[in-house]
């Protein structure tokens, strides 16, 4: 593990960089502002005081103050030796997301718009959640700050993620079951959408991903950028050297973007984003909208997109709830074409057997979003071979997930689980038998 | 089909009407396919003959975020029962070859998916006169303004209470046809009473335009088209009617009826 202290902090994120979208929010033709009119004045007072306070000494203090004594940053870097018997030899390293306060990155991006949300005067915040851990996260700073929290959660969500909320009322937010549509992650985005238009005036809107109008997608990329900084130095001076591959599971891209980000001008450096492939692209039980969409506004930004060829958005299968999405950060869209980013995808079945790896070898019990990293790792380890180093954002723990998982390998007597539906018998290429899931 | 001029023409003769009968025109919001394709062409059809001036047909689309829980059942229902893009846009040619003048009203990636070149060529073939666009603002319509130009249909954007005054000017000069005024912050619903904010957003829009200008969101029987009509040039009815439609066609005609008298001040109130 990496020395404890880094001279990288949160407040950097926010310096801006050589990687900005245009001043309506555009990454090339991605991006933009497809929303209501009756939120761009909010959007509008978002970027404003966004802006300054990312100039604004007192705020960054605060900010780095509080990653660090609250939410415990810098998070660790972790070579994984076991696990790398496992990728073809090449080195592993985790970064340690998991390890922050409340269990997930998403703790950097809600404690900057907590803190921005106490500088515009609101009283309130919502925010959508699919796994429950960004939900968990702005509970926890509404609590810490004093601020009323509501919290929009797809029925089928808060069934399979029903520890996190649990633990978002403990916290002492109102956890709000989306009944409409799919029942998930979309769906709770168009019931935060319809409360933010009726209660804009006190209330602000916490988005969990780097998505959505301008400025969210830049906003909350720089809030995790802090991930990157951190790496980047982290590795190089244990290291000597930067990674040849920097990895990250892509739902809405938070994460993803938050590691990449720091790495982009650094040529040698391959990114590769994973995607929630359910059962298979070929299925169409999947929510990989990079390798499976098309173009497309959803949820106020143009980006890669799941949809039938009326434009109807489609219904998301992972078993993931963090990636059960369909669709995608703008930047990642602009950083597909480019080539600079490559995405690719991850089945139920690759995630689940990497999540029992993880545990197995490193005694690590990964979120089942960040499985398709260490899936994703695994695999690019084995073509890579030896002389290779992979940072792997390892971006939340997997207590959340233990009843998922338990149902999965059948390592529990399965009355003494809620009800749900079990998982499929085998995954949709064959690949593995369900005996090869005891754990 | 007789109609002559173009879409924004047409659309324009709607207000001239009204205002020379010294009255707001009356617009109806019902969504395409609900309760079945067949269903809904009669039902707008029966708003037409009740007193309707102008129809605006809704595009069923699946994450529908201006829209309260009444207008997300209809179109849910509407895409379980397999409605289509060029379902809704047969509907307006069916209206228009009856004399009906109609707008769509849409969210706007099902148009983004469709092209948005083809979708204005089409719309404007069938008769259609404009299109509202509850989640697209001018800023990122060039495309959408190029296309609604060249085929003289009315680009119709919405203003709200919270539009500063730079961007109802900038929203306004944008428009054609007229100027969707949504009289509160919220999804669409019918409430008890019309918002204050709907006398002042008007107010202000008018200081920036000389467009016509509906109002829409909340309104829900001849009392409030009534009120809203001493102050808008367009009453816009939405969820009531698509509650009214649940019940079927003598519904939609008795509420059209009774809005029809509100807009000319003639409804003795409830």
């Amino acid at each position: 593990m990496t020395s404890a202290s880094t001279a990288s902090t949160a407040s950097q994120g926010l310096a801006g960089t050589t990687h900005e979208p245009d001043d309506t929010g555009h990454f090339g033709r991605w991006g933009g502002r497809y929303m209501p009119e009756a939120l761009i004045a909010a959007v509008d007072e978002v970027a404003a005081e966004y802006e300054k306070a990312r100039h604004d000494p007192a705020f960054l203090a605060e900010l780095d103050r509080l990653q660090r004594d609250y939410a415990g940053r810098p998070s660790p870097v972790t070579d994984a030796r076991r696990l790398s018997e496992h990728a073809g030899g090449a080195r592993i390293l985790l970064k340690r997301e998991d390890l922050n306060h409340t269990g997930s990155h998403k703790i950097n991006n809600v404690l900057g718009q907590a803190l921005l949300t106490k500088r515009m005067g609101k009283t309130r915040v919502i925010a959508e959640t699919g796994a429950g851990q960004h939900g968990v996260a702005t509970a926890t700073a509404a609590a810490l700050m004093g601020l009323e929290c509501m919290v929009y959660m797809g029925e089928v969500d808060t069934e399979r993620q029903a520890l996190n909320v649990a633990r978002m009322r403990l916290l002492g937010a109102e956890v709000v079951p989306v009944t409409t549509g799919s029942r998930t992650l979309k769906d709770a985005l168009n019931e935060a959408y319809r409360d933010w238009v009726a209660s804009v005036g006190h209330t602000h809107y916490i988005l969990g991903t780097a998505a959505g109008p301008h400025p969210f997608p830049r906003m909350v990329r720089d809030f995790h950028r802090v991930i990157g900084l951190e790496a980047r130095e982290q590795v190089l001076a244990a290291y000597g050297r930067l990674p040849d591959a920097v990895v990250a599971c892509v739902g809405g891209g938070s994460n993803a973007i938050g590691i990449f980000h720091p790495f982009l001008d650094d040529a040698d450096v391959r990114l590769i984003g994973y995607e929630a492939a359910g059962d298979g692209v070929a299925t169409g039980r999947h929510a990989a909208s990079i390798t499976g969409g098309t173009p497309g506004a959803l949820h106020g930004a143009m980006s890669y997109l799941l949809q039938d060829e009326d434009g109807q958005t489609l219904e998301t299968h992972s078993i993931s709830a963090g990636l059960d999405y369909p669709g995608v950060g703008p930047e990642h869209a602009f950083l597909a074409d480019s080539g600079r980013a490559s995405y690719e995808p991850v089945t139920d079945a690759e995630a689940m057997d990497a999540f029992r790896l993880l545990c197995r070898t490193e005694g690590i019990i990964p979120a089942i979003e960040s499985a398709h990293a260490i899936a994703g790792a695994v695999r690019l380890g084995r073509t890579l071979g030896p002389e290779a180093t992979i940072l792997v954002n390892l971006s939340g723990r997997g207590d959340k997930d233990v009843d998922t998982a338990a149902r999965w390998f059948g390592v529990v007597d399965p009355e003494s689980l809620p009800t749900e539906e079990p998982p499929p018998a085998e995954d949709a290429d064959g690949a593995v038998a369900s005996g090869e899931r005891e754990l | 089909m007789t109609a002559t001029g173009t879409g924004i023409t047409r659309l324009a003769e709607v207000f001239t009407t009204a205002k020379a009968e010294d009255r707001a025109a009356l617009i109806a919001y019902l969504p395409s396919g609900y309760p079945t394709i067949k269903g809904s062409l009669g039902l707008l059809t029966q708003a037409l003959d009740a007193g309707a001036d102008l129809v605006e047909v809704g595009l069923p689309y699946s994450d529908p975020v201006l829209d309260g829980p009444v207008i997300q059942h209809a179109v849910d229902a509407a895409l379980k029962g397999g409605v289509r893009v060029r379902d809704t846009l047969a509907i307006v040619e069916q209206l228009a070859e009856r004399g009906g003048r109609a707008v769509v009203m849409t969210y706007w990636n099902p148009v983004l998916r469709y092209g948005v070149d083809a979708f204005a060529r089409d719309l404007a073939a069938a008769g259609g006169l404009g299109v509202i666009t509850p989640d697209l603002v001018p800023d990122e319509a060039g495309s959408w303004l190029a296309a609604a130009d060249r085929e003289g249909l009315a680009p119709i954007f919405l203003v709200a209470p919270s539009s500063s005054d730079e961007r109802i000017a900038s929203t306004t000069a944008a428009t054609r046809g007229f100027l969707y005024a949504a009289s509160t912050m919220g999804v669409t619903g019918a409430r008890d009473a019309v918002s204050d904010t709907a006398t002042s957003l008007v107010a202000r829009a008018r200081t920036h335009t000389d467009l016509p200008i509906g109002v829409g969101l909340g309104v829900r029987n001849g009392a409030q088209a009534g009120e809203v009509a001493t102050f808008a040039d367009g009453v816009i009815v939405g969820s009531a009617l698509v509650s009214a439609a649940e019940h079927g066609r003598a519904a939609v005609a008795r509420l059209t009826t009774e809005l029809a008298a509100g807009v000319r001040g003639q409804h003795t109130g409830r």
